[in-house]
């Protein structure tokens, strides 16, 4: 038996960084040469409660302003932004979690969310990122509808001021008021020509049905302008269905496919993709499957009660089909003949988006694409970037450095 | 077969792991409950460092006689997690608790004199 000179590491878990917890992501970038080709990530997140003092002095309202700072200076009693009941990091079992707040940045000036973003996005081989919210998903089920254009508005400025203006390799599709009609107007007259600002978006959660005749204007200023209207999933366990779940599983394999579901069916149902035939609509983050039933759904009742839906001209699996869809939490059935039917229902090869969600608890990588084995290597890289780069007009340059 | 040198027995107490980079591999060496448990650090889901999480007991759900839930408590059982998404392994044999149709690569752990080695 031979003894080998060995390299060995202490697990410290006050050593956290984000570049050693995803050491090997970065191998499996470089084993994969994903530094040839671009890599799009259409849903990446940050906390953005953590630089909630600075997005709170960009709330405009002298009250709100106030009422909200007060508010976050009492953590624990009643707050006047709502969160949601949840237990994303699995009772400390998703540790980064817990241990970002370890994460050492340097000290170069760059604002954290960006030194932080770019060094998981380095290693897992991504050239530019689509940056979201995380508590703001759940803003949309705010009793206030002025907190909601507030915090937004506020969100949003100073997203394009801090982050967007600043790093090229960060875009974002901007929070849309959408329980204020006119508000979610002005957000896409205001921002929509700000740098990196390359879409708008909803958060599903909320009660606002998406073929209410004020928002046709939006609708109308986002085709002309050429912009993307997203959809982004989350669950709600105040919905009076979901609150029949009792474990958090299940109300978030059935809460991120759920109001996509309803919103989807009210779009195509009420003729929406007709009336606005330019628009390119994107849903985020409910994963493939719900995709693939819906259609289905539809199609079969769509040829019995056509009168319930005469504007459109085709089934509706056929306007789906020319919408765009991301692909994170994507499901890996045993039989990978069902994803490559789901893939096929879809139109993968040029509808669909890979995104990441990181640094959320069920995140996935490039190679969950880059693995597939029906796919060829065209297909893979459309997925992985080409496709978002048309939809969201970005530079095709690789500007990534995997370490 | 080779042996890799894992560490001092005094300098990996009971509680205490370390990663070996062997080769091209690497294996995390648990030192728990009296015994050396050593697996592959690359999680069966999407290779994240499985054997890098916290170590946690098996959850359980507490069923009566009458088959009335009555709630939940850790068993005796240890698991490992990978931190990455939450894929869970026993530490007594590497089997994926979701599908116990799959587990980590396991590796023998010796003890020379007062050195721990793991072989490949």
């Amino acid at each position: 038996m031979d003894t080998v000179p060995s390299e060995v590491r202490k697990l410290n878990f006050e050593d956290y960084s984000t570049a050693k917890h995803l050491e090997h992501a970065a191998a499996q970038a470089r084993a994969r040469n994903f530094q040839g080709f671009l890599i799009v990530d259409v849903d990446a997140h940050h906390y953005e409660n953590e630089s909630y003092k600075e997005v709170f002095a960009y709330i405009e309202s002298p009250v709100i302003r106030h009422d909200v700072i007060d508010s976050s200076q009492r953590p624990g009693r009643s707050a006047l932004l709502n969160s949601s009941v949840g237990n994303q990091n699995l009772g400390g079992r998703i540790t980064r979690a817990n241990l970002r707040r370890l994460q050492k940045v340097p000290a170069d000036g760059r604002h954290r969310d960006i030194a932080m973003t770019l060094e998981w996005m380095d290693a897992m081989g991504v050239d530019y990122a689509c940056m979201f919210p995380t508590p703001m998903l759940f803003l949309g089920l705010h009793p206030q509808v002025e907190i909601e254009v507030a915090l937004c508005r506020a969100y949003n400025r100073w997203l394009c001021e801090r982050i967007l203006a600043v790093e090229p390799r960060l875009v974002s599709m901007l929070y849309i008021p959408f329980n204020d009609p006119d508000a979610a107007y002005k957000t896409v007259k205001d921002f929509g020509d700000c740098k990196g600002v390359v879409g708008f978006m909803v958060t599903s959660p909320r009660y606002r049905p998406v073929h209410d005749n004020a928002y046709m204007k939006t609708y109308a200023l986002l085709e002309e302008m050429g912009k993307p209207i997203s959809f982004h999933a989350a669950y709600s366990w105040e919905d009076r269905a979901l609150q029949m779940t009792n474990r958090f599983i299940s109300v978030h394999s059935l809460g991120f496919m759920w109001f996509n579901m309803i919103h989807m069916t009210n779009w195509v149902v009420n003729g929406l993709p007709e009336r606005f035939p330019r628009l390119k609509v994107l849903w985020i983050e409910s994963g493939l499957t719900w995709a693939y039933a819906l259609m289905q759904r539809l199609d079969h009742s769509y040829m019995m009660r056509t009168s319930d839906c005469p504007s459109l001209k085709r089934k509706p699996s056929e306007y789906m089909r020319e919408m765009y869809f991301s692909s994170q939490p994507m499901e890996k059935p045993d039989d990978p003949s069902i994803l490559e039917a789901t893939f096929k229902m879809i139109n993968a090869e040029t509808q669909l988006l890979w995104s990441s969600d990181y640094p959320h608890w069920d995140f996935d990588l490039p190679g969950v694409i880059y693995d597939l084995p029906f796919l060829g290597e065209k297909a893979k890289r459309n997925i992985l970037g080409a496709n978002a780069a048309r939809v969201f007009g970005l530079d095709t340059k690789v500007v990534k450095r995997i370490p | 077969m080779a042996e890799w040198f894992v560490a001092k027995a005094a300098e990996l107490p009971d509680g205490d792991r370390r990663i070996v980079v062997a080769g091209k591999d690497e294996i995390g060496v648990f030192h728990h409950g009296g015994a050396y448990y050593a697996y592959s650090n690359y999680c069966v889901h999407t290779g994240g460092p499985a054997c890098e999480g916290i170590l946690i007991n098996k959850v359980v759900d507490l069923i009566a006689a009458d088959r009335t839930y009555q709630g939940q408590t850790f068993s005796d059982e240890v698991h490992f997690v990978c931190p990455w998404h939450g894929y869970e392994y026993e530490l007594a044999t590497g089997r994926c608790v979701g599908d116990r149709r799959l587990k980590l690569k396991k590796y023998q752990v010796v003890r020379r004199g007062d050195d721990v080695y793991v072989v490949t």
